[in-house]
């Protein structure tokens, strides 16, 4: 565990990067968070997911997978990849400031 | 005397319905509870024989049987498509037009293939160079085109978690192995494993020691490929994942994403998105009503789709339904064990078992004396054939398999430091 400076709070992040406290998230984190994954600017379509992944995360306390997104987010699984290359569940929960989803087993 | 008698319906007559109904059936009076189970077809397939079918090492009339047949006579078993489940009456409605009323409802409707959900796999190539050995009919047909094969590319791939039985596709990579080398075109054979996941299994030292087997028979493993799309376009055809990497095959073995069943979806809050029911992980009391349980693929539970971990469940959840018609507290005992027989070619297999929180761990099965774990022995591949008849016998009855409980056993196993490492969620 390190505590980091982003968006010039004190942020405790896990060894791969995740946020500790969910809590302690905000927009300026994102967009912090966002930066250092490489993607610069969040645009509206990231925010979407973004935004549809804290909610998730409140309702059900796990992030969804990338099926899930495709299907419930609005956002289709290859739009996904291209906002959120490599991993999008993984990478828009790390810059929605959530736990890594859960994976499956 | 003077309980009203309690009406227990049970969808789907598999391997979870069954031998829930069977066990139900064993521990309450006709006068305490009628027992219905509800499928819409009468073919219960053993599906761990589906692995054996490509290769000719089984046949379809041996695994599988009506299922009817296999509940207890006091069960009445109704053969009709389910249309939906309405929570707030606690009702079923049947494609037919039947209704049937519950006390306490139980979701065993397993997992099912959607293959047309992964853009061009159904297309022209499907059951002619791609196919599933994850139903029978994919699986006969899957037979025949390796008779064929005479050489070139064979790809294997999941094209995402969850999926029943995660060790079956590497099962069916050494089974390839060794069938290519008794057909002596093994080295006319280039064996691919394309996977989703960043390892060849989900749990780190499992995952490492399967990852070794695959190397040692010069299988390529391909990791974290999200197959967005099989285009069968040139004369074989390539798998092109969401991020457009290329895996091109001249037959290619996949298995496709898997849903809940249909009707989940049709009921209102029963399921999730993808069909699957949310339950309490321990006592598998479903998040939809305190009168509606799931066990088996159809539960939402972060543990293997198994027939293995269904049987551990069905222990808890029969105890659980009792205790719910009694008004006691339910039983948060389930902890996730799972136990699979990993077939690894020339008559061996490998046992694993673990749980929630204790990942597979080399050792003996169940006790110090015992199968042995994580290793390849033909002893365990004969402990494979014999589940077939248990299978039947005895855990579809309902009957406990001695040494063999719902709880993890750890007596016989060696404490090993884990790796710190997570699955991740792509």
């Amino acid at each position: 565990m390190t505590t980091d400076t982003i968006a010039g709070a004190e942020i405790e992040l896990n060894e791969e990067g995740f946020l500790v406290d969910p809590s302690q998230w905000n927009d300026d984190i994102a967009v912090e968070l966002a930066r250092r994954e490489g993607i610069d600017p969040l645009t509206e379509r990231h925010w979407q997911v973004i935004r549809f992944m804290r909610s998730e995360f409140e309702a059900k306390g796990t992030g969804p997978t990338v099926r899930v997104l495709g299907k419930t987010s609005g956002v289709s699984i290859k739009e996904l990849y291209q906002l959120f290359p490599k991993g999008p569940a993984k990478l828009a929960a790390k810059i929605a400031g959530i736990p890594k989803p859960r994976g499956c087993i | 005397m003077g309980n009203p008698t309690h009406r227990i319906v049970i969808l789907g007559g598999g391997t979870g319905g069954t031998l829930a109904a069977n066990r139900l059936r064993r521990s309450l009076t006709p006068s305490e509870a009628t027992i219905t189970v509800v499928d819409q077809d009468d073919r219960h397939v053993y599906q761990p024989g589906l692995l054996f079918l490509p290769f000719g090492l089984a046949h379809l009339d041996e695994i599988v049987r009506p299922r009817g047949r296999q509940l207890h006579r006091d069960i009445a078993f109704v053969q009709d498509p389910i249309d939906h489940v309405d929570i707030e009456s606690g009702r079923v409605f049947l494609a037919s037009g039947q209704v049937l009323d519950y006390d306490v409802l139980v979701v065993a409707t397993g997992a099912v293939l959607a293959p047309e959900e992964t853009e061009g796999l159904t297309g022209p190539g499907w059951n002619e160079r791609a196919f599933t050995f994850y139903d029978p009919e994919g699986a006969v047909a899957l037979g025949e085109a390796l008779e064929w094969f005479a050489g070139g590319r064979l790809v294997v791939n999941v094209v995402e978690m969850p999926i029943k039985c995660p060790v079956a596709p590497l099962e069916f990579c050494f089974l390839a192995d060794w069938f290519f080398q008794q057909q002596g075109v093994r080295d006319k054979v280039d064996l691919t494993y394309v996977t989703p996941l960043d390892g060849a299994f989900t749990k780190p030292v499992a995952s490492e020691r399967l990852g070794g087997m695959l190397e040692e028979r010069g299988i390529e493993l391909v990791t974290e490929f999200n197959t967005g799309e099989v285009d069968y376009s040139d004369a074989g055809g390539r798998l092109v994942s969401y991020d457009d990497r290329e895996v091109a095959f001249d037959l290619a073995v996949v298995i496709p994403v898997h849903n809940g069943a249909a009707y989940v979806v049709r009921s209102p809050g029963l399921g999730d998105a993808l069909g699957f029911v949310p339950v309490d992980v321990h006592t598998l009391q479903s998040d939809a009503a305190p009168n509606v349980f799931a066990l088996g693929d159809a539960a939402a539970v972060p543990v293997s789709k198994a027939g293995s971990v269904t049987h551990f469940e069905g222990e808890v959840l029969v105890e659980n339904v009792r205790r719910f018609l009694d008004g006691r507290p339910l039983d948060a005992s389930y902890d996730g064990h799972a136990n699979c027989f990993i077939e690894t070619g020339f008559s061996k297999a490998m046992l694993i078992d673990f749980n929630y929180d204790v990942e597979p761990l080399p050792g003996h099965f169940p006790g110090a004396v015992g199968l042995p774990l994580m290793k390849e022995t033909h002893l365990n591949h004969l402990g494979k054939l014999l589940f077939q008849w248990l299978y039947w016998h005895s855990l579809l009855p309902g009957r406990d398999i001695p040494g063999v409980h719902s709880a993890m056993p750890t007596a016989g196993k060696e404490r090993l430091p884990i790796p710190e490492r997570e699955v991740s969620a792509s």
